[in-house]
């Protein structure tokens, strides 16, 4: 805290004592483990991009003499994490999968949880009839299981594809995660709701729509920000369940999950590789976010300010 | 024969290592507590007075806080070198500790009956059988009634009261020599605090215990404390027995604490006294005498420490000051005194600004009493309240917590809905529809500085929002200048826009709080509680804000708190209101001097004097009891639970307010027997 104990008569005008805005070198001082999350995010990002001019192969190259099932795949000098079923390269198929993972993962946690927050915050501020309204239909959508809200999506929505990324998958994982969010954002920003600047938000005749965009959900930042990295790697391992069953992404298109699942394990005897490494690759992305949304939400409080 | 003292400090010194420095949060502090002795440490947040206390029973975190002494002698035994487990027989035992806060200073899960048996059996060593009799006595002896059947029951079935007085009752059990109270009774209304104080006097006195009591409020420790130590800035300034302190005292700044307390007992009119500027930063503090930044008497001998010295031979009355001889002899004349440049805020009463007719809130409560069965009820947090506001009047409103005095703020605000009666505001219906449309005229200042400012906001964005949003100020630079302008007039600098709150201390937050309910040039401001979270210092400098912008805008104040001084001070009209409903309402000189209604007595009654003389003087009305229920509150008179003065015919009706003379109203029908 800086010092205030100055006098009405000091006429000063430039603020002396107010420490300077924080560079990106502050950042990497004081959160080092969210610097790391960034730099393997960003790595990632890199890959998924450029994944044409990265790959060694391309993933969807099949060559049976690398298959294990005919004993080879191992990792060796030509596929350094080894080659699957197919025996396509598995670091080829990781990065290009990357794509996948972090635009279905990325997005619809991001939107799953936005207007998780938004009910949520609507509800807290408001309270009374509309909360409980909506509150029995989160109870309702909290009812279902995940996959079965997520077949109920895909099969109600035409399939749609934009930019390649398909919008039905992203809509039938984030929809399962409005409920989540907005019952967790709900029960922070009931706190929020009766605290005097509130209040006083509503004296200066403001808007409710201002109230809950301008003056709640910018503090009830912290829990979502925790929920979004929690659920981006949720996400990912949703979209390969729905692979799985057929709804999600379709071989030959890689995708992480696809990866993991299927015939692949019937592998993990023989072939340990071609499930550790899409495993690893899974872990490191939801690691990575989840020390990044740690120290985001540090970052971001200005109260933590140093 | 002089007995060594009980408590013997030397030289203590508390050093805390935090990330971005030391702080040295009490320095060379040296005092001596006598069997049976009442002291009390006074000064202002965060003057090092609870870290003293937590360092004696060695409560501080060994990680971060470093603990030096010459020594500290208990009963002629040094404790600065035992160990963690020598500590624990002593703490409990010999010495122990109420904490301000009796909502969190009991545990919740267990009965009161185990946590006042606790110590008695692990440091007495008692049976369970004579724990429980004992326990039974001590309640018995801090005045709670029917002990044998609150053993058995939780902490949240007691009132902040009642549990003030089982901490007491905990903190006695081992008949111990030292009780540490830190500010037992800042959490507790002025009635209660009455009760409390008085109990720990009564201890003091019957059972010989010696008590340190920690407090920032100076009023409290004038009937009671014997010794006084006032410390500012990590140190020692004054110290001495309790009528030198409060008569003659000889630090600027006891001088200055002592004349910036609104007094019950002096005339209205004027500003406050303040201490200009804020207590210095103890990371980096002044070098020299630490007061020497807001001080009236500073000169450059001061740049030097002054030590704490003895004023005249056996009188022990020490003062760490240069000048302390002028200053014992000028008195509060050190300060420079612009009383007199400002006249006491006339007022127009020809139309009211805000009328209240009737006013009722009520609240329908419903909650579980069984598995499955409910109790509904409705709560009359007001009922039934009438009063006008005058342009450029200030309308106090007192009475103890739980009384509705914030939920008609919040009901004229329309933070809640009103569930009846008539409120117009400049001869207009207020209705929810119409409320919008004055929104802008009635702003509110609320009681903590810490929840009422958008921590995500930075001082600018918060001033600048509602000149935006109601297109008062539509180009940017205006509206930055209109910041600006906006600061200086509540004392703050520019500068400070681009500040979050947290970056403020309380009174500065206070003043943004002050400066957004005036951004839209409202016509009344609905003040709940605005200084009680402040120190007295900076509490006397926002009272002259407010007054000042009174001054100079004419803005009328509904101003809602509990300390009585304060709202005598700035009030023209007072209200006094218990249980929802006005027992009293009249000018101020009338009801602070010949007030009618037994409620409003008691109340003048518990509210402490800071001069020993007149306090250890006057007769009191000790309100017995505690505020009822809301849910269930007495048939009849409301009052007539707690009355002194109750007949049988107060139990049945509700008095009507009766016209005394002149807009003197009280709400009682015993008023002429009740003298």
């Amino acid at each position: 805290m800086s010092d205030l104990g100055v006098t009405k008569d000091d006429n000063i005008e430039k603020d002396v004592t107010k420490p300077s805005r924080r560079t990106l070198l502050d950042f990497v001082r004081q959160q080092p483990l969210g610097s790391l999350g960034i730099v393997l995010i960003i790595i990632m990002m890199l890959g998924a991009i450029f994944a044409q001019h990265v790959a060694p192969f391309n993933p969807e190259d099949v060559d049976f003499e690398a298959s294990p099932a005919f004993g080879g795949g191992a990792p060796s000098l030509a596929h350094p994490l080894g080659a699957d079923a197919f025996g396509r390269d598995i670091l080829s198929r990781l990065i290009y999968g990357a794509r996948t993972a972090l635009s279905i993962g990325f997005l619809s946690a991001f939107f799953g949880c936005s207007i998780g927050a938004i009910i949520g915050t609507s509800s807290a501020f408001f309270g009374g009839k509309v909360d409980l309204l909506v509150q029995r239909f989160i109870d309702l959508m909290l009812s279902f299981p995940i996959i079965v809200l997520a077949i109920i999506v895909i099969a109600v929505f035409p399939k749609s594809v934009v930019l390649g990324v398909d919008v039905n998958v992203i809509v039938a994982i984030a929809i399962p995660f409005i409920p989540k969010t907005a019952r967790v954002i709900r029960s922070q920003a009931l706190a929020v709701v009766t605290l005097p600047y509130v209040d006083a938000a509503r004296t200066n005749g403001f808007s409710s729509m201002r109230i809950i965009f301008r003056h709640i959900l910018p503090n009830v930042t912290a829990p979502f920000l925790i929920l979004i990295t929690a659920f981006i790697g949720q996400a990912i391992l949703l979209e390969a369940s729905l692979s799985y069953l057929g709804l999600g992404v379709v071989e030959p298109t890689p995708s992480w999950g696809l990866m993991l699942s299927g015939v692949n394990t019937d592998y993990y005897r023989t072939a340990p590789w071609m499930i550790i490494f899409p495993g690893l690759a899974v872990s490191i992305a939801v690691f990575s976010f989840n020390l990044f949304g740690d120290s985001l939400r540090d970052w971001l409080d200005p109260k933590l300010k140093l | 024969m002089s007995q060594p003292p009980l408590l013997d400090v030397r030289n203590l010194q508390v050093e805390f290592k935090l990330k971005n420095g030391t702080v040295r949060a009490v320095d060379n502090v040296s005092f001596q507590v006598n069997r049976g002795e009442f002291l009390s440490i006074v000064g202002e947040s965060g003057c090092g007075k609870s870290v003293t206390a937590l360092s004696i029973m060695k409560l501080l975190p060994k990680r971060v806080a470093e603990i030096k002494a010459d020594y500290v002698k208990f009963d002629g035994q040094d404790i600065t070198n035992l160990s963690e487990n020598e500590m624990r027989k002593i703490r409990g035992r010999r010495m122990s500790m109420i904490f301000q806060e009796p909502m969190t200073s009991l545990n919740p899960v267990l009965t009161i009956g185990d946590q006042l048996t606790e110590p008695l059996i692990t440091h007495l060593e008692m049976s369970e059988e004579e724990a429980n009799n004992r326990a039974i006595e001590l309640l018995n002896m801090v005045g709670i009634p029917e002990p044998e059947k609150r053993l058995t029951q939780y902490p949240h079935q007691f009132s902040g009261g009642m549990r003030q007085r089982v901490m007491i009752a905990i903190g006695l059990a081992c008949e111990p020599d030292l009780i540490i109270a830190d500010e037992p009774t800042t959490a507790l209304d002025v009635t209660i605090q009455a009760q409390i104080l008085e109990l720990l006097k009564d201890i003091c006195n019957r059972l010989g215990v010696a008590i340190i009591m920690i407090t920032h409020n100076l009023g409290v420790v004038a009937a009671y404390a014997d010794k006084v130590n006032v410390m500012y800035a990590a140190r020692i300034v004054e110290k001495g027995g309790a009528s030198e302190i409060f008569g003659k005292p000889s630090h600027p700044y006891t001088i200055g604490l002592l004349r910036s307390v609104p007094r019950m007992d002096k005339k209205r009119g004027g500003r406050l006294a303040t201490i200009e500027g804020l207590p210095p930063n103890l990371m980096a503090p002044p070098s020299g005498c630490r007061f020497k930044p807001r001080c009236p008497m500073a000169a450059d001998t001061c740049d030097s420490s002054p030590e704490l010295k003895e004023r005249s031979k056996g009188k022990n009355h020490f003062t760490a000051c240069f000048y302390s001889d002028e200053a014992n002899k000028k008195g509060a004349s050190i300060y420079v005194s612009d009383k007199d440049k400002f006249k006491p805020i006339k007022v127009k009463k020809d139309k009211p600004v805000l009328s209240v007719r009737g006013l009722k809130q009520h609240f329908g409560v419903s909650f579980r009493s069984g598995w499955l069965s409910s109790v509904s009820g409705t709560v009359k947090a007001v009922d039934d309240i009438s009063f006008d506001v005058y342009p450029g009047e200030t309308v106090g409103l007192v009475g103890e917590s739980g009384c509705g005095k914030t939920s008609v703020g919040r009901a004229i605000l329309h933070l809640n809905l009103p569930t009846g009666g008539e409120l117009k505001f400049n001869e207009k219906e207020l209705n929810q529809k119409s409320v919008a449309l004055v929104r802008q005229d009635m702003q509110v200042i609320f009681q903590d500085p810490f929840s009422s400012l958008n921590p995500r906001m930075t001082i600018g964005q918060i001033l600048e929002e509602p000149l935006k949003v109601h297109k008062i100020e539509t180009d940017e630079v205006a509206r930055l200048k209109r910041v600006s302008e906006l600061l200086t007039k509540v004392g703050l600098y520019p500068y400070m826009r681009d500040r979050y709150p947290h970056e403020l201390s309380g009174g500065q937050r206070q003043r943004v709080g002050i400066a957004r309910a005036l951004c839209m040039e409202p016509k009344i401001i609905i003040c709940d509680e605005p200084v009680s979270a402040l120190d007295v210092s900076v509490q006397a400098q926002i009272i002259n804000l407010l007054e000042d912008l009174q001054r100079e805008l004419g803005i009328a104040y509904l101003f809602i708190a509990h300390d009585l001084a304060v709202v005598k001070h700035i009030s023209h009209k007072v209200i006094v209101m218990y249980l929802g409903k006005v027992m009293e309402i009249g000018d101020s000189d009338t009801i602070y001097g010949e007030p009618k209604h037994p409620y409003t007595k008691a109340l003048l009654d518990a509210a402490p004097i800071p001069d020993p003389n007149i306090e250890r003087g006057r007769e009191k009305i000790i309100l017995k009891g505690e505020l009822p229920s809301p849910l269930n509150p007495p048939k009849g008179c409301v009052f007539s639970s707690r009355c002194n003065f109750v007949t049988e015919d107060c139990r049945k009706a509700s008095p009507e307010l009766v016209d005394f003379d002149n807009n003197h109203l009280a709400a009682c029908i015993n008023i002429e027997g009740g003298k």
